[in-house]
């Protein structure tokens, strides 16, 4: 139901393990002391590209989302050698990620030409305590130069990432932060809210008392607020945490909702092939290892079962606008999601409110089919105190 | 088999902690009675639970040779709520060794069944343990053993049962203290029980010891109390390994399997004599009394008739808990247990849950109550659900205890505000030394049941200790505080407070249940009333962010597992009305902050 994916042809997610700093919140995998490990880890991404290639596995990758990390850090030939290794359908999208404070107009330029369709900015706030609180080192100069570059080289589609809820931030802070990206009309806006991920600098500094835990209330008022400038600026709702204008949504994500095959290229990146789901080896020099060993990067892998993949399903389409088909047994619960304002019932399905879409886990929760209708059942490491039953 | 003179029988009254089961197995060793390769440290503790929380619950005993002696060491329960049980045990022995932490003092129980054993004639014997330790202060202890019990303090031996140090003295004044038993074998038999466990392939294994006349092996047997006849098919001794033997004379300590499954017919304290020459029975036989009770539920309704089962085979092994079917309206069916004390209902349920795998809600604990109804009549109440209305009531009648507490001086202020707080009237207060002091209280046990233990601890720093024992019932001003969840009352919640307490009972009831109640998808409002009048209100505000922001490629899994593991904690809520409890909720009670 999900439009615009290609069931036949998989995305290509690259993942770019690199950065100069690591912001407080990153739960992603990057390095900031590996920057000389850059040419020799491009290169094991075009033969690994290759191999793929070889083997049948990629024809034509209708999508391809270069990650990070900060993929801008690679040099722009580099990152147009590495696309241009992927085949790719001629309409295909191509995204690049970008860090505000290390991409200018010539390395866009060199993106154009090697094909990329769209550049995801990271943005996060344009105030200067926000940006600080979430350990950020660009300011709202670079994101002004770097969308004017944008519209010089005339890419079709870009996307600025926001966060809120970092601490300190406050409703003035994001009303201002609304108003200039909203001022630089961006095709596309995802605005998320802070999480706190374990392991993370913020989440040591969040346990050591030094800054407040996101409060959830005020992430769900700086939500909706968001949602109805971002409504009445022209940009629709689609995903959870994204908003587009008609035509300009992310397809590469979209195929992750719809539970559609990506294939995994560089360290830590995650594939999804037929119901098998992997994570690349986790650090460059392993990967770069790997495969000039001729192995498989792939560290570990899990089957997903057809139930379990219902399942996935639902949560997932449940975040997205086009939500999922009335369940036919679940009456009751679908009544009181509906009574408490969370969802809305139209044309066979059930899409969530801006409500619902704050509470998306309890939603999804509701509509599951239950744990012992499940012939894959949940993994066992989620059913403690369960055991065998004296009897 | 030596003359009776060569027999010793003794207890350890000992607090947790001050090495009782250290030195039981220094004992052990020093008697052989266990290779030493096969040691495994305190070996007297058998049950898990047991070894987990330093303590015993069942008594044991084991049979030993020192020198050209006998010797019998029965382990004494080492918990308050086992006081009936400690002197049955203590009633099988000639004599007592009273061991001391070195550093610690004598503690409120160890002194409490010193004096049980003083009242039963038993010779004590009385040792500080751990002197190797470098806060060992033996001299002062010894003082202040000699202050309350009166046994000169150059009499009191030190040792060491960790290194062994002293340990071989101790049992040599142990021969040369205690008394040697004395007897006719050919009398009517008398035996006394002191102690029953189940065991699943034998059926119930008693611990005897025989005052007077034989015991022997295959003999028709009558157990005096419950006037049932059994067979003696199996009767010996513990070395600690159970080791058959013909006859257990007079003095001598055994034990005895006579095809009982049922540990409710082979009671402590029970009297077993013969059949065709029956002795009369033995003194300080006792039913068990419960004194505390709390609702057990199974968390899936589904589990009902499992737990049903579980409690049916926990009491073959522990005759001294009650249970009864009860049905509340939050809660569904379950029962109303009653326990010995707190220890034994926390480790009754632990056993439930561990042993028979079922997960429980447990209500928190309460006392039973007499309420005198205006028709003259009255009704026992184990639950305070089942209060009668106050209009039907003429007045209600609680349980109250004499609480005997040891403390360091420093801490008689806070613990006589702590008393004060818990309608206590103070009866006693002594200087055991310039550092010790002995304090002692009528409170009501529905008062020591909410956390008063914890509260002793925390405010003393852990060095305090205490003991109670029932002193009857006294009239109260007692009000039923009902909660209100989503506007409907839960039964399971209710409580029967002082009505000088209720207001602020009410309060911090709400703000607890707040606390712990998670929010859900709309408001919860929590209320506190008596006979249907709020007085308190809390409001549990509706939840409104429950998603994961971020849900891309690597993420989809782990949202997935996430999705599972908030699931399966849903499930392990109790679901009242629309509202999910969590089983701590329903203890919330204990856990109200003073």
């Amino acid at each position: 139901m999900i439009p615009g994916v290609d069931p036949d042809r998989p995305g290509v997610y690259v993942h770019v393990p690199f950065c100069t700093h690591r912001c407080d919140y990153c739960a992603f995998t990057t390095f900031t002391d590996r920057g000389h490990l850059i040419g020799e880890y491009v290169d094991a991404c075009v033969t690994h590209v290759g191999r793929l290639v070889a083997s049948g596995r990629l024809v034509e990758a209708a999508t391809v989302y270069v990650g990070g990390g900060t993929p801008s850090l690679v040099p722009s030939a580099d990152l147009a050698r590495l696309l241009d290794a992927i085949p790719r359908a001629a309409d295909a999208e191509v995204t690049v990620e970008v860090n505000p404070d290390s991409v200018d107009g010539t390395a866009l330029a060199t993106y154009r030409s090697a094909g990329v369709t769209r550049v995801s900015v990271g943005v996060q706030s344009t105030r200067p305590t926000v940006l600080a609180a979430l350990g950020r080192t660009h300011d709202r100069d670079n994101v002004t130069r770097t969308v004017d570059a944008l519209h010089r080289v005339g890419l079709p589609s870009w996307n600025l990432d926001l966060i809120v809820g970092a601490a300190g931030e406050t409703d003035a802070d994001l009303d201002a932060t609304l108003d200039e990206v909203l001022a630089l009309e961006p095709p596309h806006l995802s605005v998320y809210g802070l999480m706190v991920e374990p392991g993370t600098p913020l989440a040591r500094r969040v346990a050591d008392g030094e800054v407040p835990a996101p409060d959830p209330d005020v992430q769900a008022d700086r939500y909706l607020v968001a949602d109805a400038r971002l409504t009445a600026a022209g940009l629709d709702w689609y995903e959870v945490s994204n908003w587009a204008r008609p035509g300009h949504e992310c397809r590469h994500n979209l195929g992750y909702w719809a539970g559609a095959d990506c294939l995994a290229v560089g360290a830590a990146a995650h594939g999804h092939l037929a119901g098998t789901r992997w994570v690349n080896v986790p650090t460059p020099e392993s990967y770069v290892r790997r495969v000039a060993d001729g192995l498989d990067p792939a560290a570990s892998s899990e089957t997903v079962g057809p139930a379990t993949r219902e399942r996935e399903r639902t949560g997932l389409a449940l975040r997205t606008r086009w939500g999922v088909p009335v369940p036919p047994d679940r009456t009751d619960r679908l009544a009181d999601l509906v009574g408490a304002g969370l969802v809305e019932v139209t044309d066979g399905r059930v899409v969530c409110t801006p409500a619902g879409r704050l509470l998306a886990s309890e939603v999804t929760l509701a509509l599951w089919p239950d744990a012992h209708d499940d012939p894959d059942g949940p993994s066992p490491a989620a059913r403690p105190g369960v055991g065998t039953r004296y009897h | 088999m030596p003359p009776i003179e060569r027999f010793r029988s003794f207890s350890i009254i000992a607090h947790i902690d001050h090495g009782k089961s250290t030195l039981a197995d220094r004992i052990l060793e020093l008697c052989k009675a266990v290779d030493s390769r096969d040691m495994r440290a305190q070996y007297l503790d058998s049950m898990d639970l047991e070894r987990e929380r330093g303590i015993t619950i069942k008594a044991q005993n084991v049979r030993l040779d020192w020198k050209d002696h006998v010797l019998n060491l029965i382990d004494t329960p080492g918990h308050v709520d086992f006081g009936y049980e400690v002197s049955r045990s203590l009633a099988a022995c000639e004599g007592a060794l009273l061991l001391v932490d070195a550093s610690q003092g004598i503690e409120a129980q160890t002194l409490a069944n010193c004096y049980q054993a003083l009242e039963a004639d038993l010779t004590i014997v009385a040792a500080l343990n751990k002197i190797d330790l470098p806060a060992a202060e033996p001299d002062k202890r010894a003082e202040e053993i000699e202050r309350v019990l009166g046994i000169p303090a150059h009499e009191v031996l030190r040792i060491s049962a960790k290194t062994g140090e002293g340990v071989e003295a101790l049992l040599d004044a142990i021969v040369a203290q205690v008394p040697p038993p004395s007897g006719d074998p050919d009398a009517p038999l008398q035996a006394l029980m002191f102690d029953s466990v189940y065991d699943p392939y034998r059926g119930v294994v008693s611990s005897v010891r025989v005052f007077e006349g034989t015991l022997t092996s295959g003999a028709k047997l009558l157990y005096v109390n419950a006037g049932a006849n059994h067979d003696a098919e199996e009767i010996g001794v513990r070395r600690p390994g159970m080791t058959p033997v013909a006859a257990l004379g007079p003095g001598e300590v055994g034990y005895l399997i006579a095809g009982i499954k049922d540990v409710g017919e082979a009671r402590v304290g029970e009297t077993v004599t013969t059949a065709v020459k029956p002795g009369v029975a033995m003194p300080g036989y006792r039913e068990p009394k419960p004194m505390v009770f709390c609702g057990l539920y199974p968390v899936d309704g589904d589990e009902y008739a499992l737990l049903r089962e579980s409690l049916e085979k926990l009491r073959l092994n522990d005759s001294s808990f009650t249970y009864e079917p009860e049905t509340s309206g939050a809660l569904g069916f379950g029962f109303r247990c009653g326990f010995l004390g707190l220890l034994h209902m926390e480790i009754t349920r632990e056993r439930l849950e561990r042993e028979y795998r079922l997960s429980l809600v447990a209500t928190a604990p309460n006392v039973e109550y007499v309420a005198h109804l205006t028709n003259g009549g009255t009704e026992i109440v184990d639950n305070p659900s089942s209060l009668p209305p106050t209009n039907d009531t003429d007045f209600i009648e609680e349980p109250y205890t004499t609480v005997t507490m040891l403390t360091p001086t420093e801490y008689v202020g806070t613990l006589m505000e702590l008393c004060q707080q818990r309608r206590g009237e103070m009866g006693k207060m002594e200087y055991l030394s310039e550092e010790r002091v002995e304090l002692v209280y009528e409170l009501p046990l529905a008062e020591i049941v909410m956390d008063f233990f914890d509260q002793l601890k925390s405010r003393t720093k852990g060095y305090a200790s205490l003991d109670y024992e029932p002193s009857g019932y006294r009239r109260s001003n007692l009000v039923k505080v009902d909660v209100l969840l989503n506007s409907a009352p839960v039964d399971a919640f209710s409580a029967i407070v002082h009505r000088d307490k209720a207001y602020d009972y009410g309060r911090r009831m709400t703000q607890k249940l707040r606390e712990l109640i998670p929010r859900q998808l709309f408001d919860v409002p929590i209320q506190a009333a008596i006979s249907g009048r709020i007085i308190a209100r809390e409001t549990v505000k509706a939840k409104r962010k429950d998603v994961i922001a971020k849900c891309y490629g690597g993420d989809i899994s782990r949202k997935r597992k996430l999705l599972d593991r908030q699931k399966e904690g849903k499930k392990r809520m109790k679901q009242i009305g629309r509202v999910e409890v969590p089983q701590e909720a329903f203890v919330a009670a204990l856990t109200l902050d003073d």
